[in-house]
């Protein structure tokens, strides 16, 4: 332990912890642009500078451990001067145009300049000429409004592991770009978001989508349909200052119909689909020896996408089904629209995810189109949807609780623990077992598989067998797993998995890259354990169990894995070229 | 061209295995690709980040930091452009712009006809003739603006005669 002084009061840290992190400990902020709590510092931005008493030398914070008797000031007229020059020097390479930015009113750029009181620009503006990059259809890189903090460059080469982002040049030239200056649609970026999520300003935004849906719903021809998946119901309160975690399912619902949309479904719903055909499928594999072992999930097109660039000799393991949301996509163009006798053609679903990915996935291959049409029209974002509640005037918090539309909305909670990382194994095994043992599991939490360690591994007795499951989450969390996998077959050695599950977020969906701002463990925790109580709070807790999935396969698909299921809701993948150009 | 990319292929095979167990090998690799090429190729690049199994992204991050690498071919002329103090103050930025101009390039960089290549230097040593520009071993003192797009002709019209 240290014990040290921070503005005259006493603190005792775990050694290492830094100065930034110890001063929260005496509820003293301490302002930084650069360090997020999910990366190691990066000592980018000047504004978390200290000074030990009696030394003119100042700190910083994000980089510096408290030491044994250190007398650390945090703030003092010189220090907030100094933290003031910081801000305009970044504000002289910034646009003004804060009132059209996509992170107006939750920039923390735009936070501090207000906190400081900064009203005029006591430098002058030198702006560097760069364009939007729009290519990926999903994200939006607007160099100019980078501050080079290099958050996203960690993000996308430490934490996911892709290298689409990087620093290129240095002093004033610096700017991030991939490698090359090409676009980021022709870069290995997977489209994760997670820069976009980190970003501390407006220069990498979702790309912004509602205007599509408005005059989707405003158009008559349409029949507009909206599904919400796992992970939005538990973060769309953050937009609207509920506690963290808060499930707002039944009020979303309410709202979805209020905002014109005729038919309210839940991608829960297709999860419940999704571990019918993925169970029977591992069930395929596992018993009867038909297809390759380990199965590896494939419903996060972030991992997807990530496969296809680096990991192509993993092709034969991947679950040939659909993610959940695709799902419900061809079932209301083909299924749904039969029984209501609507015309597909004018049928228009809107996916609300916590997802950027989505917004590529839903046009990644022909498959995506087994409807007739697009199976989905448009994904948007949790943050996307924020904002048309905000603009829609509906008083969301004082909405009452509605249920969604039959057919498609109802589900298990096997189905709503999706959206958190493990969930897709927890559901997949209890439904397994089922299709093995032809009961319930006793127990049908797997604690060992929950929580936020990046690998996770269990062993799930089931009649006799040992199913050996590995759950990633966080791409650069997936190379070990693989490895495992590689190194056995190499050596003929058994399989060290028979089932693993990964998405590309840390934490899951729940931690997704089109999430509200502001995302660390702790709220990661808060999120999931609202999709866990959503779940325990169920009767039906298991797919199979799922009535209107039960009247699915009786009244349209037939059984998992059948033919119809097979064209509507199965899918291939490709290897893709890590560098377009 | 696949001929080509065959024997970078083997060249840059023959440079990992060489470096590899190194410490800071990625720049030793560069250099030696740069003294062969007179730049670092993209399909080069590609090819040393497969080998080495270091990101693409990484690569150019070093390429792109040090003024050393360079990512495009030289050009047939080298135009070296003195902005040291005493061409500076001699108006030496005036001549830069008309270069630029003229040439429709940026410092550091090629002509799209790979005629000219612009570099910006520090003092040539002959502040007596301020402002100075070198194209290749040549010397021009005491430039004016004028003058430029004479002295560029003389590369234009070499490239004619040929």
């Amino acid at each position: 332990m240290v014990r040290a002084k921070i503005n005259n009061m006493p603190v005792t840290v775990d050694e290492g912890t830094s100065i930034l992190d110890a001063a929260k400990q005496v509820q003293v902020k301490i302002p930084t642009l650069c360090k997020h709590p999910d990366l190691p510092p990066g000592a980018g931005c000047g504004l978390c500078i200290v000074k030990i008493k009696g030394s003119p030398k100042m700190l910083r914070a994000c980089c510096t451990p408290l030491e044994e008797n250190m007398d650390i000031i945090t703030h003092d007229p010189e220090i907030v001067s100094v933290r003031r020059t910081v801000l305009e020097l970044i504000l002289s390479n910034h646009p003004n145009d804060c009132l059209q930015c996509g992170r107006n009113n939750n920039c923390e750029l735009q936070s501090l300049v207000a906190d400081f009181g900064i009203r005029e620009e006591s430098f002058q503006k030198f702006l560097p000429d760069c364009v939007k990059d729009d290519s990926t259809r999903t994200i939006v890189l607007d160099p100019q409004k980078c501050i080079r903090c290099g958050r996203c460059v960690k993000v996308c080469q430490e934490m996911q592991n892709v290298w689409a982002l990087s620093f290129l040049e240095r002093g004033f030239s610096t700017r991030i770009s991939p490698a090359g200056d090409i676009k980021l649609a022709d870069s290995p970026c997977i489209r994760c978001g997670q820069c976009s999520n980190h970003c501390p300003t407006g220069a990498i935004v979702e790309l912004d989508e509602t205007a599509k849906v408005w005059d989707a719903l405003r158009n008559e021809d349409k029949y507009c349909v909206v599904q919400i998946a796992p992970a939005v119901r538990v973060a769309i309160g953050e937009a609207f200052g509920y506690p963290i975690g808060t499930n707002l399912t039944k009020k979303l619902y309410a709202l979805l119909r209020r905002l014109g949309f005729k038919a309210v479904f839940d991608t829960n719903f297709g999860a419940d689909v999704t571990i019918m055909e993925e169970g029977s499928e591992f069930i395929q594999r596992f018993a009867h020896g038909k297809g390759s072992l380990p199965l590896i999930t494939s419903c996060c097109p972030g991992w997807v996408d990530f496969m296809e660039k680096f990991h192509p000799d993993m092709i034969d393991h991947f679950s040939s089904c659909k993610s959940p949301h695709e799902i419900v996509g061809v079932l209301s163009k083909t299924y749904y629209a039969q029984k209501k006798n609507i015309d597909p053609k004018k049928i228009y679903m809107v996916s609300i995810m916590p997802c950027t990915a989505k917004k590529n996935e839903i046009i990644r291959g022909e498959e995506m189109y087994a409807s007739g049409s697009q199976d989905v029209d448009v994904a948007l974002t949790t943050r996307e949807l924020a904002r048309m509640i905000k603009q829609a005037g509906i008083d969301f918090v004082n909405l009452p609780d509605e249920e969604p539309d039959q057919m498609l909305g109802d589900y298990t909670g096997a189905g709503v623990i999706f959206g958190a990382t493990g969930g897709v194994m927890e559901a997949a095994l209890r439904t397994a077992y089922y299709l093995l043992n032809g009961k319930n599991m006793d127990k049908l939490e797997l604690n060992s598989i929950r929580g936020l360690d990046g690998v996770k591994v269990a062993e799930v007795p089931i009649n006799g067998h040992k199913i050996r499951v590995a759950v990633a989450h966080g791409l650069n969390h997936v190379e070990y797993v693989l490895d495992q996998i590689r190194q056995a077959e190499k050596n003929g050695r058994e399989l060290p998995y028979h089932f693993i599950e990964v998405m590309a977020c840390l934490g899951g969906c729940v931690g997704g890259g089109g999430q509200p701002y502001g995302v660390t463990d702790e709220l990661r925790l808060k999120r999931a354990a609202g999709i866990y109580q959503d779940d325990q709070g169920k009767e039906k807790r298991c797919s199979h169990e799922n009535p209107f999935v039960q009247q699915l396969y009786r009244e349209f698909l037939g059984k998992p894995l059948g033919e119809k299921s097979e064209h509507l809701l199965h899918t291939h993948y490709r290897a893709l070229p890590v560098y377009v150009k | 061209m696949v001929k080509v990319e065959n024997e970078m292929t083997k060249e840059i095979a023959l440079l990992v295995a060489k470096w590899k167990d190194k410490e800071g090998n990625l720049i030793m690799i560069l250099h030696e690709l740069q003294n062969y090429y007179g730049y670092v190729p993209r399909p080069a690049a590609l090819e040393l980040s497969r080998a080495l199994g270091t990101p693409l992204a990484r690569i150019y991050e070093v390429i792109t930091f040090y003024n050393f690498f360079k990512l495009e071919p030289p050009g047939k002329n080298i135009i070296s452009l003195c902005l040291g103090t005493a061409c500076y103050l001699k108006g030496a930025a005036i001549l830069l712009n008309e270069i630029k101009n003229l040439l429709n390039v940026e410092e550091g960089h090629t002509t799209k006809d790979g005629l000219f290549q612009l570099d910006v230097v520090r003092c040539l040593g002959c502040c007596g003739l301020a402002p100075v520009v070198k194209i290749n071993d040549k010397v021009y003192g005491k430039v004016e603006k004028s003058q430029i797009m004479g002295i560029l002709s003389e590369y234009n019209e070499n490239k004619a005669d040929q």
